[in-house]
């Protein structure tokens, strides 16, 4: 994965840099909003950092320059800013998710992964399958080695998030947004208990686990061990 | 300040300039009244002259037409000897002189077959010019007659009527000029008491206030206004000034444990202890991060009102699908979560906002109301009620623990008041001050009650936003 990181803090960029390095990815660097246009206009990144104060061209100003040229990539916003109605204007400009400074870099890397991915084009998938487990989307049942599961619906919508996702790391924040459509910070271990509620309906009776806990970051679903 | 400042100051306020104005345009119209006045004044009189002499020429040519040139010279030798204003000449029709008080024919008249004004010298021996008026009179019997009258008297009175008048509108300037300078006066004073007041604020006195005159003028009132304005702004500052005060304090706190626990592992050795004291320090970062946010949307949502991501939304659904997330966290404690939600209550506002503050209520019910003691039911049960009402949506999160103090329960909405019996769970401390000014942002309230036993929070959100 190419990423560009298009951020004036030259210690926050070269952080970001070396971090996305050790994970596997690459990442150029652009210091303002100009260069990092031009730079993301070339169309060889798989997704942008892009933070909201830039020098000579501010970071939703440049989104919306290249979704008008057409650019499509993904657009991870990176801000100081992080109220509802702030969250709002900067997915407006354009971007596709956004993440309030400062952040913990297993969060960024969760969600920039996702971000890709999503970039691959998605031919409307109607089944998603992860070994034994399968969704069905249009008729909504899920079964293992074709054991039928029940589930709930928010547990259905969990599952469907983190298999959309399979074999990526999801963060507790990312099932809290885009299960639950919520935006703030529990103060308890609420994600936790869904999840391992779920866990013991598609995995307790199995030999193999699907359902991982990733330590520090969050949840995957993935075919292997753990 | 010296008199000529002062009176440049004066004469530079907008006060003067408004009476300068006014006086200039009312000179000019008061000439105008003036000079219309003497001319009409002058009119009447000549007017009146000439129909006096009109009547003196038809009497005497009535003569002539009985009496003949003889008569006619009797009769202006007659008159020209009586003491009076009147002026005749009679000459033939050569030009020779046959009677009358005039020397010469006056050759204005000669030429004027309607009459006219001309000037004359009374006697040989004065030189005095007199003003007259006179007409020609065709007796018919071929003689020159003029018969005049001297209007010099007239002259006079009209020129010292037209001093008088100019000399009333040379009082009347200089009385609208210096009453314009006196109310300058009087306005630059009071306005002059709202500057220094002004200045002092300027200079840091934010107690000092303008004096209010109690006349109940236009200064009275711009004075209670922007002392009200003053009060407001000294009330702002001194909120901000605690607020700073608060978040200096209790932010302190934290900052300590963390350089506690990086400076811990930098005094352990060993990478297991390094990695060890580098995660527990990236955990109160985290802390602190969480707080620092909490406090800033607090402090934001205090200072703001609702802004375009205000929006018409279910109430109702928010605490069902609330309720739902939490649930399996109550049972994972041994606890049990209930609601009892009306079908729908539709309410205008942030909806994410709502549903932070909904979710802390019931957050501090799971973690305050207690585990569940052998033998007894309490903190076992946690309610959420929805009520929906005609002018408002009450929202109650219910629990039965320990409850809160009486006296304790007005102190426990305020930012970073934590009793002591929670300080063992985590927390930021912001929670119900967050739900209260959610509350307020919405123009709704929080109520603390007792649940007997435990403890009842109730959120009151007005249905429509224009009752705020």
């Amino acid at each position: 994965m190419h990423v560009l990181v298009v951020e004036d803090d030259r210690e926050t960029a070269q952080f970001l840099q070396k971090a996305l390095k050790e994970s596997g990815h690459g990442a150029d660097l652009a210091e303002d909003g100009e260069t990092g246009q031009s730079l993301a206009e070339q169309g060889v990144y798989d997704v942008l950092i892009v933070d909201r104060m830039l020098p000579r061209l501010d970071g939703l100003s440049m989104i919306r320059e290249l979704r008008k040229k057409g650019v499509r990539t993904p657009v991870l916003i990176l801000s100081a800013l992080g109220e509802v109605d702030d969250r709002v204007k900067g997915l407006r400009a354009g971007g596709d998710d956004y993440l309030t400074k400062p952040y913990a870099y297993s969060e960024l890397l969760a969600r920039v992964e996702a971000l890709a991915r999503r970039a691959v084009p998605e031919e409307q998938e109607t089944r998603y399958v992860v070994d034994g487990l399968v969704l069905d989307r249009l008729s909504h049942r899920v079964t293992r080695d074709g054991e039928a599961i029940q589930l709930q619906p928010r547990e259905y919508r969990l599952l469907e998030y983190l298999m959309k996702h399979a074999g990526q790391v999801v963060t507790r924040t990312m099932l809290l947004e885009h299960v639950w459509d919520y935006h703030f910070d529990p103060q308890t271990n609420v994600i936790d208990v869904h999840v391992s509620r779920l866990r013991a309906k598609i995995d307790k009776n199995f030999e193999k686990p699907l359902l991982h806990t990733v330590r520090g970051a969050g949840y995957t679903i993935r075919d292997g061990t753990a | 300040m010296a008199l000529p400042e002062r009176l440049a100051h004066a004469f530079s306020t907008t006060a003067f300039r408004v009476a300068a104005i006014t006086v200039a345009v009312y000179l000019i119209f008061a000439g105008l009244v003036v000079g219309l006045l003497l001319w009409q004044t002058n009119r009447v009189l000549t007017n009146q002259v000439l129909s006096t002499l009109s009547a003196e020429a038809a009497l005497l040519k009535s003569e002539a037409q009985s009496g003949g040139r003889d008569a006619v010279v009797r009769a202006v030798e007659a008159r020209s000897r009586a003491d009076g204003p009147g002026l005749y000449f009679l000459a033939d029709a050569q030009g020779n002189k046959l009677a009358g008080n005039l020397s010469r024919l006056p050759p204005e008249i000669a030429s004027m077959p309607s009459g006219g004004v001309f000037r004359y010298t009374p006697g040989a021996q004065s030189d005095d010019e007199r003003l007259a008026v006179a007409i020609p009179v065709d007796i018919g019997t071929g003689e020159q007659l003029i018969v005049g009258r001297d209007v010099d008297e007239q002259r006079r009175f009209t020129g010292e009527m037209g001093t008088i008048y100019f000399l009333a509108l040379g009082f009347l300037t200089l009385g609208g000029l210096l009453a314009g300078f006196a109310v300058s006066r009087i306005a630059l004073k009071r306005v002059e008491t709202i500057n220094a007041a002004a200045r002092s604020i300027m200079a840091g006195d934010m107690s000092r206030r303008i004096a209010v005159s109690g006349i109940g003028d236009e200064y009275d009132t711009l004075a209670i206004n922007l002392n009200a304005m003053l009060e407001r702004i000294e009330a702002l500052m001194g909120g901000l000034r605690e607020v700073s005060d608060n978040i200096a304090h209790d932010l302190k706190t934290p900052l300590t444990r963390l350089r506690n626990s990086a400076e811990a592992a930098l005094r352990e050795t060993g990478e297991r202890a390094y990695r060890e004291g580098l995660e527990h320090t990236i955990e109160k970062a985290d802390e602190l991060i969480k707080t620092f946010n909490s406090l800033l949307l607090v402090a934001r949502l205090e200072a703001g009102a609702l802004d375009e991501n205000a929006e018409l939304f279910d109430a109702a659904r928010v605490v069902e699908d609330v309720a739902e997330l939490y649930e399996p966290v109550a049972e994972e404690r041994g606890m049990s979560l209930s609601y009892n939600v009306d079908a729908s209550a539709v309410v205008t506002g942030n909806r994410q906002l709502v549903v932070q503050a909904v979710a802390n209520l019931i957050e501090n019910a799971i973690k305050y109301s207690g585990r569940p003691r052998a033998g007894t039911d309490s903190g076992s049960a946690i309610t959420v009620d929805l009520r929906d009402g005609t002018d408002s949506v009450v929202i109650s999160v219910a629990d039965n623990g320990p409850g809160i103090a009486p006296e304790d329960r007005e102190r426990v909405l305020k930012r970073f008041v934590r009793l002591e019996k929670s300080r063992t769970e985590p927390g930021t401390g912001l929670g119900l001050s967050l739900v209260q000014a959610v509350a307020r942002l919405h123009g709704g309230s929080v109520r603390l009650e007792d649940n007997k036993p435990g403890l009842r929070v109730v959120l009151t959100l007005p249905k429509r936003p224009e009752d705020r």
